[in-house]
């Protein structure tokens, strides 16, 4: 095990499966001369040469495009799109071609693509660059969706992304690339579609993914010690493919559910996964399920404005709370 | 600034009334060949006849889009590349499907949603696909085959591979943003693709100068310093000698080119298009310009086709087109329990 940044994590990532295999090469906007902005790619142009490390001009549809064709004679590309803000130009490449080609061409032709892009609020970007679009992809049958929270994690997932035979969006957090954690060494690997239980519990399961999933983290062990809670910790990783058995096991354990995400909440993640603990977990349940989720507004600019539009660790507070007065009642009854 | 050929074509004012193929490519081809060409376009030119008519039957679904009148640009198209290389075209490619050696009989029956089909029925009209003839596909949205196909060169670059990619489009294509993108990064990557533009003179009922600020749609590539040229899309000779040139151009100086060949489309947009925008008697003088009866008139007077040939051929390729409907007719269904095959490649399901 090591220490590092999540942005090492990926930075070495990318590095071992470029040296790995020559079939996998780096695309997108200023990853090479300018060493990527967020500087995720440093020092792979110098080390892989123009071949391997491909700076495109700024169109989003036209290298995503050239990618999925790359792919699809077996390449392996790595895109990197600036920030999942610019993503929606490439939203026909990825959603009528990149998902559906291997389908609606009868099993002929994978097409092998990541996509990496970061996505998230919270540095006063305002409403264009600050937003959570993961919703869109995991929506899509034929794409793969993950969302890594630790360095670690972001490590393990990407490695198995770029291995897997299809077309995966690997969703980065700003506010995470500075976040330190142990990293395992060597080969390491995580599968795609696994929920990870970041903590164990039994008075409540708080649900969660990416950024989110590491404010959860930090609030159940400030409650464990300040009120005595046990509180587990479920980081779905992955939004498509989704584990349900292992959310749905935990809220059988802890019969109290809080999904908190930092997308928007109307047909979000959290709806998704509140209407599945419905259908699967119905009769466990001690308390309704609550949620926890971005503010439904563009970003603002203003930081008061868009701290009060993001999700907080005070808002998830509040949720335990109402969770904990139920379950007195029930207690009590 | 204009490449010379632009300056060339457009010198010659090449299109529609100016066939300007060359003789040579009648004298040094060999016989067979030549009949070979005839017997395509004919193949085609039947099979889609009879595709619209098993759509106004029902047995073929969605939408249908017919390359009747555009024979001579997909034979001559595909007759310019070599087996290897690979092919990307937009929904109007039944004919295309053909030409790269997918058999009449697969074609209808992916038409008819057969198992048999060649996307095993998952894709239909618009989304024909064989990896092994390297047909890429039929895609159904307008201009998203375009950045793919740049892709596919692209990874044959990389690899330092011979082969190249052609990737065919609507003259409406030339409009939108995949366009343009697709051609800067071929041009910036140096990638062997070879463009080209089916320009039907619609799109929908958009005609080309209603929807393109520079109808001669050849002079776009100027933007991006690609070469470019304009042929007579109804003779298949000039088509096919354009496409071979860009194809060694493609193949032995990476570049990539880009061909409008100038064509017209007898039928609607579609096979349900009732086809009122079109002025009747523009209809009828292209009809009179009738690609198959252009090259018939131009094998018999360079004496490579006499009658008794020409109906053979006709004979074989209706008899062809015959068992594709018997063997489309036959075909089962894809099975229900097979949904979800497909969704993901590898293990992981769902
Ligand atoms: C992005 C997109 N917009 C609109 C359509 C609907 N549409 C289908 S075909 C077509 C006309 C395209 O014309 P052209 O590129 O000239 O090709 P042609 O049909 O003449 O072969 C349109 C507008 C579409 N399929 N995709």
């Amino acid at each position: 095990m090591a220490e590092m940044t999540y942005r090492q994590a990926l930075h070495d990532t990318l590095r071992e499966e470029l040296q790995r295999d020559e079939n996998v090469f780096l695309i997108g906007e200023e990853i090479g001369r300018f060493e990527g902005s967020y500087k995720i790619t440093a020092g792979l142009l110098q080390e892989f040469g123009p071949k391997r490390v491909v700076d495109t001009p700024i169109c989003e549809n036209g290298f995503v495009g050239l990618a999925i064709g790359a792919a699809m004679l077996g390449l392996r590309p790595i895109v990197e799109i600036m920030t999942i803000n610019f993503i929606a130009l490439a939203m026909d490449e990825i959603v009528n071609h990149a998902a559906k080609i291997y389908y609606m061409f009868g099993g002929q032709c994978p097409v092998p693509l990541v996509i990496r892009t970061p996505g998230g609020g919270g540095q006063q970007l305002s409403a264009t660059h600050s937003q959570n679009l993961e919703v869109w992809f995991a929506h899509v049958p034929g794409l793969k969706v993950v969302a890594p929270s630790t360095p670690a994690d972001a490590r393990g997932l990407l490695r198995t992304a770029v291995r897997d035979d299809n077309p995966v969006l690997f969703l980065e957090n700003l506010a995470l690339y500075n976040t330190r954690g142990e990293v395992p060494e060597g080969d390491y690997t995580i599968p795609i579609g696994k929920a990870q239980v970041m903590k164990e519990g039994h008075d409540l399961t708080i649900i969660s993914y990416s950024r989110m999933a590491v404010v959860a983290l930090d609030v159940a062990r400030r409650l464990e010690q300040e009120r005595q809670l046990s509180i587990e910790v479920v980081d779905v990783r992955s939004l498509r493919p989704l584990d349900h058995e292992t959310v749905v096991n935990s809220v059988k354990k802890t019969n109290r559910a809080i999904i908190f995400e930092e997308d928007w909440r109307s047909y979000g993640v959290g709806a998704e996964l509140a209407a599945t603990l419905q259908e699967e977990a119905f009769d466990y349940l001690d308390a309704p399920i609550q949620r926890v989720a971005g503010a439904e507004v563009p970003l603002p600019y203003s930081k008061p404005l868009e701290q009060a539009a993001l999700p907080s660790a005070r808002q998830l507070v509040e949720a335990v709370d109402r969770l904990a007065i139920r379950k007195r009642r029930v207690v009590y009854a | 600034m204009e490449t010379r050929q632009q300056r060339k074509a457009a010198a010659q004012g090449a299109g529609p009334g100016d066939p300007r193929s060359p003789a040579s490519l009648l004298e040094g081809t060999d016989r067979e060949t030549l009949l070979n060409y005839y017997y395509q376009m004919v193949l085609i030119r039947y099979f889609e006849e009879k595709a619209g008519e098993m759509y106004t039957r029902a047995r073929i679904g969605g939408y249908c889009h017919l390359n009747l009148g555009e024979e001579a640009t997909v034979v001559g198209f595909c007759a310019g590349l070599e087996a290897d290389d690979y092919v990307y075209t937009n929904y109007r490619e039944h004919g295309y499907a053909i030409c790269r050696g997918i058999s009449p009989a697969v074609v209808m029956a992916e038409l008819f949603g057969k198992k048999t089909g060649c996307s095993s029925g998952r894709g239909g009209s618009m989304h024909l696909f064989d990896l092994k003839r390297r047909f890429m596909g039929g895609y159904g949205i307008v201009g998203g085959q375009l950045p793919l196909a740049v892709g596919a060169a692209f990874a044959l670059a990389y690899r330092g591979a011979r082969e190249i990619v052609a990737c065919q489009m609507g003259d409406g294509t030339t409009n939108g943003g995949p366009f343009h993108e697709s051609l800067n990064l071929a041009k910036l990557y140096r990638l062997p693709v070879v463009f080209l533009i089916v320009n039907n003179q619609y799109g929908m009922g958009t005609r080309v100068d209603q929807g393109s600020a520079v109808p001669d749609l050849y002079r776009k590539a100027c933007a991006y310093d690609i070469r470019s040229e304009r042929v007579d899309g109804t003779d298949l000779l000039a088509v096919l000698e354009a496409v071979r040139t860009a194809a060694r151009i493609a193949r032995e100086e990476r570049e990539p080119s880009l061909i409008e060949a100038v064509s017209y489309r007898f039928r609607g947009h579609s096979v349900v298009d009732p086809d009122r925008y079109r002025p009747e008697d523009e209809v009828r003088r292209w009809r009179e310009r009738d690609p198959i009866l252009l090259y018939a008139t131009r094998l018999k007077e360079a004496g490579l086709m006499d009658e008794s040939t020409r109906q053979e051929l006709e004979a074989r390729a209706q008899h062809e087109v015959e068992e594709a409907v018997r063997f489309a007719e036959e075909s089962e269904f894809p099975s229900v329990e097979e949904l979800y095959d497909f969704v993901y490649a590898g293990e992981g399901g769902r």
